[in-house]
Order: structure tokens, then C-alpha cells, then sequence
């Protein structure tokens, strides 16, 4: 499938079709979510109450803003192997998406942390270990712009961007283990939705309410089809961008 | 001695941004050639030697080298706080080299200025020091940027007795050149 | 490659660190001033003192690393050095890894051999003080070498500093924690071994990634 749409032709014929399918998509999901996350469902006061309906967003953009960032390095790595020009279009576009869902995520994760688990708004930042990877994150996406946006050419931009986002994946485990171990009582919730599925009776508090779980997959179904469709949009009009630029320089040329 | 070239650059092409500077340009040099990379202001002179040079990828086409050359850029790789002897010294240090550097500060007329700090030497004098280089080692071609720029005629003397002792001997020059060529050059590849 | 070329690099960087103003002093006063600094801004009540000391100490040395790192590559690279360097290829990741430990030795050690005596000025017990300057030694290294891929990534940048800055902080984050508990927990804790492991990993990776940042700023 990826190599298959590594032709830029191909890419442009499939993501045509596929951009306003996952918008739609998504948005109706993300909406399903929102809907039944924010009006439906019951509040769990252990949670913090009706601020707990953060979750329905803060989870699953804390799963896109490490699922980008894997991808821009998938991408870069592709890119500086191979010099698939696409893998670099892909990276330059997930880098401003994947830079959304950080803020996103950092965002509604103090929104709920505010009241739900009983510290201030500045205790929650400095306070909990995974939202300061989040947003250690945020700054790796933002020295990756920063880097491209300084830089003259577009080679010279995707090549200096590449290397460093390839550094930047290899120091995400370590930067993760370390503010773990910098802040050890972290105030989140030991990851609840994995343990949905865990057979032996568990003590009561433990593993996730089906109703929440229910809208939570809806908003990682959305989102992740949101952020396709986001990126996918950013890479047509990249493509768009590459292919102004070449017929100027070669007006420029001429003239 | 082989008949095999000493650089060899086929179908070479060169993108900036998205402005292509050249493309389809081929480079043969031989031993005993001068070649001259011609063309106006901003055609890519600098950008293909770079490339025979190794110091750019080609966007597209193959470059083969037979072995090691020299390279003497539009700048001339001086650190501010270096004098023409201590930049030799350096280099053939790095390059292995036990030539006598005195012998060619003397040569290349740069003795009375040896220990002076570069930040205080003409341009002309950090030119004859890059230039220099040349004589800590032999190497089979030497690859020159505008060599003959802020040399005074008696500089330019100097490098192109040099040029042709180096052609007699079996070497290669590839050299990039705006202005009128004090040599004779056996081809010319204009961009 | 032999070492002769290393060597070379190693006495000609170190002799440019010194002749553009980068020597000793420079280093030592630049955290000496910092450590002064420190009960100006927070009073001079012993206590918190010795409990913070250490930390902006460490923030010093984050901020020496990334202000003398913007010029290292960037003057090879303006005077055309860097292109001597890349003719004999295959050496560049050695040569630029040599450079930044060069600048870490004139102007990251100097933290360590002046940490008793600022240590002592800011109050911190004496069995930290060993503690410290392994860790500011070992940390040191780390940030050098992230930032010494930063300022190779951002060579041809004008004014880069700033972004050198924001390139690198993130990579500091496992050092600056892992460092700041060494102190606190001594050497028998498990973030010594983590330093360690940080120091080696980016004495790893980070020369690698400086050569291909090189080449790169050389086009």
C-alpha cells in the first residue's frame, strides 16, 4: 500500500477521494464521541465529575502525538534512505498536525487534572510525569519546524529534518523513562483501557466503565482518521506548493 | 600507467530549491588535462565542482574519482587564528605529509609573512597560503575555484607554472574560471 | 584513519577555543558569576540554598553548552575548513565528535574543577561534592554532544542560537533529571548507572548524526 502510493501521481489520484471519506469519517465519529462523551454518559465523580469528559479527547490525542511522531520519523527515515520525495512531503505535513495534538493533548489533560485529582492547575503541569512528556514532545515538533523553516532549500531543509528527527525517536524512550523516573507519583491513572479485557476479578475502581470505553474508541477511530485526512491535506497542497514553485522558477528563468 | 581517468562525472545535474542550475553535464579528466568549468554568474560553476569534489550529492548522475585530490575552494579553509606555517603544519600533520613546510612557504613567497595571524594577512597572502596546500602532497588532481582570484600577477605566474609542472608530471586540473584563463586548456565545459 | 589527524583537530580546535576568547576564564567566570547570581535571586537563606544550588548549576552548564556550541561549526563552515575536512572522507563524524569535546573541556570542565568551591559558597554538603562533579563531568558530555548536533544541524543558519536552543533542550531532559538525582540520591543509586548509560549513548549516536549534519551544511 505505502509504495504503492509513493508514486506522487498516485498519491494525488488516491488522497482526492480519501481526504473528504476520512474528514467525513472522522468528523461524524469525533462527533459521536463528543456528543455522547460530553451530554450521555454519567460523570464519575472518582474522576473529578463532568471535567473527567476531557478524557474523550485527552486520550486519544495523547495516542496521536506519539503515533505522529513515530510516523515523522518513519517518514524521515524513508525519506533519507530511499529519497522518496513524498516521505519528506508526508513529514514536513505530520509535523504541524502531530504539533496540534501535543497542545491538544497537554491542554485538555489539565483540564481535567484540575479538579479531578485534587491539585492546582500549576501542581498538574509540573507535577505529573506524563503530561511533561507530552510536552517535551511538543518542543521536539517545534524545534523540528523551527529547523526546516530556518533552512534555504527544500533539500537541505528535509535532509537537516530528517537527521533530526531520527535523533529525536531514539531519545523519546530515554526522555519518557527518565521523566518517569524524575516524578515518580505521578497523579494519572495507571493506563485503564488496556485492562479492560483482563479475565481475573479486579478490585473495584480498576478497568474502565464499557460506556466510557464505548466513546473513548470512537474518538480514537475519529481522531486518527481526522489527522489522516489533515495530513493527507497539508501533503496535496505541499505537492501543489512544489509544483507552483518549479513553473516560476522556470518563468523566472525565462524571463 | 592506466588509461583510466582520473575523474569521471556522467549526466550530472544539480536542483536548487526548485530551480534546476544544470543537468546532463559530463566531466572527463585525464592525466596531464586542464579542464575549465565555464559559464555566467550563478550557472553552477562552483555548485559542479563541489560535486566532482564529493562536497555535493548530485541530484542526478555518477562520479568516479581515481584517488585522492586537492581542493581549493572559494574560500580559502584558513582559521582566523592561524598562521601560514601553523595551517601547513596542520594540514600535513592530517595528511600524514613530511614535506619540509618552510621549503614551501619560501617557494610560494610567503616567508616573510609565516607567523603572522591570518585575520591580518591580505587576501591575496591567504590565497598563496590555501594554494600551499597543494605542495604538502602529491595528489593526482587538483580541484580549483577560481584559483587565480585576489592574486597579483606574480601570484598568478606562480600557480600557473605550477599547473603546467603538475600536468607534465601526469596530474589533472579541474579548475572553475570566470575571467580570460592565463592557460591554454585542453577542453572547456560550459554551463 | 590514524590518530594524527585526530590529534591535529583535538590541538587545532582547542588552540581556536582559546584564540577566539573561548579559554579558561572565560568558562570559569561565566559560572562563577552564575553561582552569585543564585542567592541574589532566591535570598541567602542557607537551607534552600544547598537544595538548589546544585540544579541552577546545572542549568549553567545546559546554557554554557548551547552558547559556545553556535559558533563551532559555523566558522569551519564560513572559512571553508569544514571542506578540507570532508575531503578525506569518512573521518567527519570523528573530527566533529573531537571538536565538540574539545569545547566541553574548556568550557564545560571547568564546572567541575570549580564545583567545591562554589558547592561550598552555596552551602551543599561535602558528600555531594563528589557526586556533583561526576555528574556535571558526565552531563556535561551529554549536553555537548546534543548540542553539538544541534549547532552541526543549524550551521548554516545565521543567528542560530536561538534555535540551536530550542533544538536541543528536549535531548537534555534525561541528563538534566538523571544528573539532578545523582546528587541527591549519591553514587549508589540507580541514576548514576542511567547517566552513565545517557553519556554512552549519545557518545554513540550523537558523532554519527554530526557527520551527516556536516555534510549536509557543506552543500
Amino acid at each position: 500500500m505505502l509504495s504503492y502510493l509513493a508514486n506522487p501521481l498516485r498519491f494525488m489520484r488516491f488522497s482526492r477521494l480519501a481526504v473528504p471519506i476520512c474528514f467525513a469519517l472522522g468528523i461524524v465519529m469525533v462527533g459521536w464521541s463528543l456528543y455522547n462523551g460530553l451530554l450521555v454518559v454519567p460523570p464519575d465523580e472518582r474522576q473529578g465529575g463532568d471535567l473527567m469528559r476531557a478524557m474523550f479527547t485527552h486520550v486519544p490525542s495523547a495516542w496521536l502525538c506519539m503515533g505522529l511522531y513515530a510516523a515523522l520519523a518513519g517518514a524521515s527515515f524513508v525519506w533519507y534512505i530511499w529519497r522518496h520525495e513524498l516521505a519528506d512531503v508526508a513529514a514536513r505535513a505530520i509535523a504541524p498536525i502531530g504539533a496540534g495534538y501535543t497542545a491538544l493533548c497537554f491542554i485538555t489533560g489539565s483540564i481535567w487534572g484540575q479538579k479531578g485529582w485534587g491539585a492546582g492547575w500549576h501542581n498538574l503541569i509540573l507535577g505529573d510525569s506524563r503530561l511533561m512528556s507530552v510536552l517535551v514532545l511538543f518542543f521536539l515538533f517545534l524545534g523540528y519546524m523551527a529547523l526546516r523553516a530556518a533552512l534555504e532549500t527544500r533539500q537541505k531543509a528535509a535532509r537537516a529534518a530528517a537527521i533530526l528527527a531520527m535523533v529525536g525517536i531514539v531519545n523519546v524512550p530515554i526522555i519518557k523513562v527518565s521523566v518517569d523516573m524524575w516524578q515518580t507519583t505521578t497523579i494519572h491513572q495507571p493506563s485503564s483501557v488496556i485492562s479492560i479485557g483482563s479475565p481475573e476479578p479486579r478490585e473495584e475502581g480498576s478497568g474502565m466503565n464499557p460506556i466510557y470505553l464505548q466513546q473513548l474508541l470512537w474518538g480514537f477511530g475519529g481522531h486518527t482518521l481526522l489527522a489522516a485526512a489533515m495530513v493527507m491535506m497539508l501533503m496535496r497542497s505541499e505537492v501543489y506548493t512544489q509544483q507552483g514553485d518549479r513553473l516560476l522558477a522556470r518563468k523566472l528563468e525565462g524571463a | 600507467m592506466s588509461n583510466a581517468p582520473l575523474l569521471h562525472g556522467d549526466g550530472l545535474g544539480a536542483v536548487r530549491g526548485e530551480r534546476v542550475l544544470f543537468r546532463d553535464v559530463s566531466v572527463t579528466a585525464n592525466a596531464g588535462e586542464l579542464i575549465l568549468l565555464r559559464g555566467a554568474n550563478g550557472s553552477g560553476k562552483t555548485t559542479l565542482l563541489r560535486q566532482l569534489a564529493g562536497l555535493s550529492q548530485a541530484q542526478a548522475g555518477t562520479i568516479e574519482r581515481a584517488g585522492l585530490h586537492h581542493w581549493i575552494g572559494h574560500t580559502n579553509g584558513l582559521k582566523a587564528h592561524e598562521t601560514p606555517r601553523s595551517h601547513l603544519r596542520h594540514w600535513a600533520r592530517v595528511w600524514g605529509s613530511a614535506r619540509d613546510v618552510d621549503i614551501i612557504l619560501k617557494e610560494i613567497g610567503l616567508q616573510r609573512p609565516a607567523n603572522v595571524p591570518c585575520r591580518m594577512l591580505s587576501a591575496g597572502q591567504k590565497r598563496r597560503t590555501a594554494l600551499a596546500r597543494l605542495a604538502l602532497e602529491d595528489r593526482k588532481l587538483w580541484l580549483l575555484d577560481e584559483p587565480f582570484n585576489a592574486l597579483d600577477t606574480d601570484g598568478q605566474d606562480l600557480l600557473a607554472a605550477r599547473i603546467k609542472v603538475h600536468r607534465a608530471a601526469g596530474g589533472a586540473v579541474i579548475a572553475a574560471l570566470h575571467g580570460a584563463s592565463p592557460i591554454e586548456a585542453d577542453r572547456e565545459v560550459t554551463l | 584513519m590514524t590518530a594524527s589527524p585526530l590529534l591535529s583537530a583535538f590541538r587545532s580546535s582547542l588552540s581556536e577555543a582559546w584564540a577566539s576568547g573561548a579559554g579558561l576564564l572565560l568558562p570559569l567566570g561565566f559560572f562563577a558569576g552564575t553561582a552569585t547570581m543564585v542567592p541574589f535571586t532566591l535570598g541567602s537563606e542557607a537551607e534552600l540554598l544547598s537544595r538548589v544550588g546544585p540544579g541552577i548549576l546545572w542549568l549553567a552548564l545546559a546554557l554554557s553548552s548551547m552558547v559556545t556550541l553556535e559558533r563551532v561549526f559555523q566558522a569551519d563552515l564560513q572559512d571553508g575548513a569544514l571542506d578540507l575536512w570532508l575531503q578525506d572522507s569518512g573521518s567527519i563524524s570523528l573530527i566533529a565528535a573531537i571538536k565538540t569535546l574539545t569545547h566541553w573541556l574548556v568550557s564545560g570542565f571547568p564546572l567541575v574543577l570549580l564545583t567545591p568551591l562554589i558547592g561550598f559558597m552555596l552551602g551543599v554538603p561535602s558528600e555531594k561534592m563528589i557526586p556533583a562533579m561526576l555528574g556535571y563531568a558526565m552531563g556535561g558530555l551529554v549536553f555537548f554532544l546534543w548540542g553539538g548536533v544541534a549547532a552541526a544541524l543549524s550551521a548554516s543558519v545565521s543567528r542560530a542560537g536561538l534555535l540551536i536552543a530550542l533544538i536541543a533542550l528536549p535531548l537534555y531532559v534525561p541528563a538534566l533529571i538523571f544528573g539532578v538525582q545523582m546528587v541527591e540520591n549519591g553514587l549508589d543509586s540507580p541514576s548514576f548507572l542511567f547517566l552513565a548509560a545517557c553519556t554512552l549513548f549519545a557518545l554513540g549516536v550523537a558523532p554519527a548524526a554530526m557527520g551527516a549534519a556536516l555534510r549536509l551544511a557543506a552543500e
